[in-house]
Order: C-alpha cells, then structure tokens, then sequence
C-alpha cells in the first residue's frame, strides 16, 4: 500500500500534467444551482480525464439566464436552456450551433428529442438534449391513503390550505388547463384558465419558489399536495421525505433541458467535451441513484435499474401518451400570463 | 451666538462638508439617476437590446387596477404596523425614560437594540419557524388549553405585521426615548404641584413634546414598511404580494427593469406626497404645543 501509494499519485499527476499541458482551459457553465452539472464528483471525474477545471455560475430564472448571456459576452462556454427557451436565444444571436459530430453519445439520443423543432432549425442542432421530465404534482404520501387520480385533488375541499403551487405565471396557467381539459401550448379559453385558478386560491396556503422551499415547506407537515418537478421529486425521496410524485389522468406538462454553446464561448473545444460527459449514461446511472431528472440519452434510460422512477414511470409508453411537450411561448403570450397571475395575486 | 462666519470658517466648512456630499451624490444620487433613467426605456439597455425613450412604463401602472389595488394595500400595511409600532413603543419608551434606571436600563436598551444586531432575513424565519403549524407558539398554546391547537398564523396577513412591527419597532422606541429623557422631570412636578391631573399632564405636556421624536420613528417605519417585499414574501404565503414584491418580480423574475424602476419611482412618489401632506399637521400640533 505505502509503497504503491507515491506511485499512483506520481501517475495521477503525470495524467492531470499531460491533460492540462494538452488544453489547460477552464470552462464556465450557467445552470441552475445543484441541477447535474456541478456535482462534485462528476466535475473531478471530468477534470481528470480531459484537464478542463469546470467553474459554475447561476441564475434563478431562464429570464435571468438570457440576461445574463446577453450582457456577459465571453463569461460562458456551456449554457443549460429549457427547450422552450432555445428558439429565443438562436434568434438572438446568443448561442452556436453545436457540431455534433464531436459528440459521441450524440448517436444514442432518442430521435424525437434528436429531432425536437425547438433544438434543431436551420439543419443545425443548437442544444443538445440532455435531460426531460414532468411538472406535476406530489403528495405528502402520510395524508393519502392512495394516491389520487386526478388533478382535481387540488381543488378538493379536503385540502383547504394545504395546497402549494409554484409561484410562476406560465407554470399556473398551465396547470389549469390541464384541468380544464385545454392544449397547454395553444390555450383557447383563457378566462376558463383565470376562473380555475381563482377557484384553486383558497386552498393554497403558499406559494413555492424553490426546490429548497418546497422541501423545507414539505418536512414541516404544511403541504398535503404541491405541483412539482419529477426529477427533484426523485431528490426529494433520496433525501427521506415522505412523497410521491403523481402523473394524473387529465396529463402533465413535459419539459425539455438542452445543453448549448454560446456563440461567445471562448472554449468551443472542451464545451463540446463537457456537453459529451454530460449527456454520457455513466454520469446519468450515477446521477440518478441521487435522483435526477430522466436522460434524453436512450442508452442511459435503458442502462437504468428497472425499479426507477424514470424507467419505470417515463418509460411507460402508456404515461408518455398523456404528456404534453412545452412549445416556446411568445413575449405578448408570456406578458398575458403574468398579468393574469398579478391580478388573481393581488386580489388576495 | 450665531457668529458671522468669517472666510476662513467659510472654506474649513467646506472641507468638513466635502465628504458627505460626495458620499451623498455617490451613494444617493447617482443610483437614483440611473433608475430615473430606466424607468423611461422601452427596454433594459444591454447587448443587442433595441431600447427608446418612452413613458409606457408609468402608463402601465394606470392600465390595469391591480398596480394601484397593490399599492393601497401596501399603504394600509405601512398604517397599521407604524400604528402598531407607536403604540407598543411609546410605553416602552416612557418606561426607559422615566422609570428605570441604572444598569436596568442599559440591560433594556441592549434587548431592545439585540434585534438589530441580527440578519433581517434570520429575523423573519426565525418567525416564521415560530409561527407555523407544529411551531413553537401553536405547541405553547397547546401547553394552556387541551386539544390539539392550530393557531395556523403563517401565511397570514397578521403574519406579515408581525414580523415588520418586530422588524421596525426599535426605530419608534429610540426616538422617542430621545425625546421623552430631554423632557426636564421638574416640568411634570411643576405641573402636578399646579393640581394637572395624570391625563392632562400626557396631554398637555409629554405627547407634544415628545412628538418630534416620535413623528420621526414613525416615519423611519412607515417608508420601508410601504415598500417592504421580504417579509411579505416569506411571511405572507398566498397574502403575500404587495407593491414591495411586484417591483421585486420586475427585477429578479420577469427582467423588466424599466417597469420595476417606474413603479418604484411612482411608489417614492406616493411616499413623498403623503409626508408632505403630514407635515403642516405635525407642526400645527408641536406649534401648539409651544
């Protein structure tokens, strides 16, 4: 052991030597804070095989995200967008093409997220899928004896002042109408959508705006249902709290996650290495033990035990069916939606 | 006593003055400029952003009633807690003033002034720790009656002004501490040995001229509490939005940082014009008190 001990750690630095001498960059990532890319251990994994040190930074909102990019010319080299997000930064000009034939885990995507409109215009791809899951909701499984079926629960009399929804214009709107039987994407009767949601108020007890919030609010006993995330539902498990995460039958909203290039950037080469790990299935095998949201990677979804989440549930053709995908939502769409959030939140 | 200053006293104010008013222009004026300034764009002005002058920002306000519904709510928020700070501290203040003294005093100033030594943020959850269901205050009430007690005072209104007339209530207490202890103890003797009666003497004495120091506290509360978005937010649960949080969402959530700075001008504003429209009254009554 002592004797092979300097050994290792001379060969350990003969390879980080040998990485660095080779690029020595360092790369700066925008995400989420705690969303995959800045786990420790995948960032000290990456390091040791390519050199490149990863650095985050982060941002609350995708309105944030965009901001940021616009005014920090050069400060990125990969940046997490929501695919409903993609098309508004490719016409702004923010983010590249990425050249996908320097990503090898490229082939395994699956071909509808490969081939989202969103992601891939112009005969280029300009985010590759990384992560989808469902926003939904989930119970506090001590208050169901079994889960609901419905997404009425949330409006059931049972639960007054022990309903949660995220404090988020787009994410309301398109809860209700999920309940009022509407396309998410092309929302015919708004008003229909603003009387569901004045009838849901009265059962909210508080709005949530973090995973962090939304666990605390949890563990306290003051929600009985709360919409959320799949993948931080998955967390939320990992970390001991009594939920459940439930796709009711009127459907969920899908979501998209892609990793991009800003056009920017000033390590095209290691981002292309860094998006490659990323989308890697020993980095989601891993990652999901943690619980994560699913890969949009079929080789990592397949590789999966067969008891999870994200194999289990969003592998069911049956549950895929109900999901309705975000499409990019224009600025006049999104400005009606907060007004009518302001409204219903101000006459509280 | 007032001296003409002679021209060497003229130029050494300067030079005392100097620091201040750079540290005025720095720290006051110039962020207020820039907001000025985007308040009036079509646009917040960074890369690539296509940005004009405009005034749709202010008209904003007057297109829809919720702006203005948030705004009266928020005022009546900064009524009732500066309401409720000048009551509860204007008895503390006279306690500390009047009664106690010594080392009694210095103890009661310290807990008094603990809570500013404290982060504001650590404030509020710590109250909101006390607060909610299962919390320390609902298990107290359990401890006097039988039954299971659910007060369920988090995310409630009475949440929010709990933890501002916390938040605020020392700016009322010292203040007026201030100026009850410059009130000479022989005028209340004085005033009792002409046969004033407890009322009268509060009346007629001690509430004009501690009325200084007390109008200054409550304007000290009622400025940040109109514009308050923390505790709202934290405390209020689905009670939370006032003015305070929709100017916060201009600038953290949505990103429209002209329509966040128009409101936050509008809310000066509507401040400033109620102050002004107070003032006359506050000197009326000090006036008649002299």
């Amino acid at each position: 052991m002592t004797a092979r001990a300097p050994r290792t750690a001379a060969l350990a630095a003969a390879a980080i030597l040998a990485g660095s001498a080779a690029h020595a960059d360092q790369i700066r990532v925008l995400n989420w804070q705690g969303y995959g890319t800045d786990l420790d251990w995948a960032v000290a994994a990456f390091a040791e095989a390519t050199g490149h040190r990863v650095v985050h930074d982060y941002f609350n909102s995708e309105q944030e995200m965009l901001t940021k990019l616009r005014t920090n010319p050069g400060a990125y080299d990969v940046v997490m967008i929501n695919a409903a997000f993609t098309p508004q930064a490719r016409e702004e000009g923010l983010i590249a093409p990425v050249d996908v034939s320097r990503i090898a885990n490229f082939a395994d995507i699956a071909p509808e997220f490969a081939g989202n409109p969103a992601l891939a215009a112009d005969g280029e791809i300009w985010g590759v899928p990384w992560t989808w899951g469902l926003t939904s909701f989930a119970i506090n499984t001590a208050a169901f004896d079994a889960p609901p079926e419905s997404i009425r629960v949330l409006w059931d009399p049972a639960h007054e002042g022990r309903v949660s929804i995220r404090d988020d214009a787009l994410e309301a709107v398109q809860i209700a109408a999920l309940a009022t039987g509407q396309d998410i994407n092309a929302i015919a009767d708004l008003a229909a959508v603003e009387a569901k949601l004045a009838a849901l108020m009265p059962n909210v007890r508080a709005f949530w705006s973090s995973e962090n919030d939304w666990n605390q609010f949890m563990a306290a006993g003051e929600f009985d249902v709360a919409t959320y995330w799949s993948g931080s539902a998955a967390r939320s498990q990992a970390m001991g709290l009594p939920v459940e995460f439930v796709v009711p039958e009127e459907g969920a909203i899908g979501w998209l996650d892609g990793l991009s290039i800003p056009a920017t950037a000033p390590n095209v080469e290691a981002a292309h290495a860094f998006i490659d790990w990323m989308i890697d299935p020993d980095f989601h095998i891993r990652w999901d033990e943690e619980g994560a949201p699913a890969s949009a990677n079929a080789a990592a979804a397949e590789a999966l035990p067969e008891d999870a989440f994200n194999r289990a549930v969003l592998g069911d053709p049956e549950v895929v069916a109900r999901v309705q995908f975000q499409a990019p939502v224009d600025d006049a769409t999104r400005a009606a939606y907060l007004a009518l959030w302001q409204r219903l939140k101000a006459a509280q | 006593m007032a001296q003409p200053l002679g021209p060497g006293d003229a130029r050494r104010a300067a030079l005392l003055l100097t620091p201040a008013y750079l540290w005025l222009t720095a720290a006051v004026f110039l962020p207020l400029s820039a907001m000025l300034f985007f308040s009036l764009l079509s646009d917040a002005p960074f890369r690539g952003a296509d940005w004009r002058f405009t005034l749709d920002n202010y008209r904003a306000f007057f297109a829809t009633d919720v702006y203005a519904t948030l705004l009266w709510k928020s005022l009546r928020l900064g009524l009732t807690v500066t309401a409720l700070c000048v009551v509860i501290g204007f008895p503390c203040a006279w306690v500390l003033a009047k009664t106690i003294r010594g080392r009694a005093r210095e103890a009661l100033f310290l807990l008094i002034i603990l809570p500013f030594w404290s982060n504001s943020l650590v404030r509020v959850f710590s109250w909101a720790i006390v607060l909610r269901g299962n919390g320390a205050l609902d298990w107290l009430a359990g401890l006097f009656s039988s039954g299971d007690v659910r007060l369920g005072l988090l995310f409630t209104p009475t949440a929010v002004v709990i933890g501002l007339v916390h938040s605020y209530l020392p700016y009322v207490i010292l203040t007026t501490y201030l100026a009850l202890q410059a009130i000479d103890d022989t005028l209340i003797e004085a005033a009792r040995s002409m046969g004033a009666d407890r009322r009268t003497i509060f009346r007629r004495l001690v509430l004009p001229l501690s009325l200084p120091g007390l109008a200054a506290g409550a304007v000290l509360v009622f400025v940040p509490v109109v514009g308050s978005f923390m505790e709202p937010r934290i405390l209020g649960g689905r009670f939370g939005a006032y003015f305070g949080t929709v100017i916060e969402d201009q600038f953290v959530a949505v990103f429209n940082w002209p329509l966040g700075a128009a409101l936050s001008f509008i809310l000066l504003a509507v401040v400033l014009a109620i102050l002004s429209a107070a003032a006359p009254v506050l000197r009326r009554a000090q006036g008649a008190a002299a």
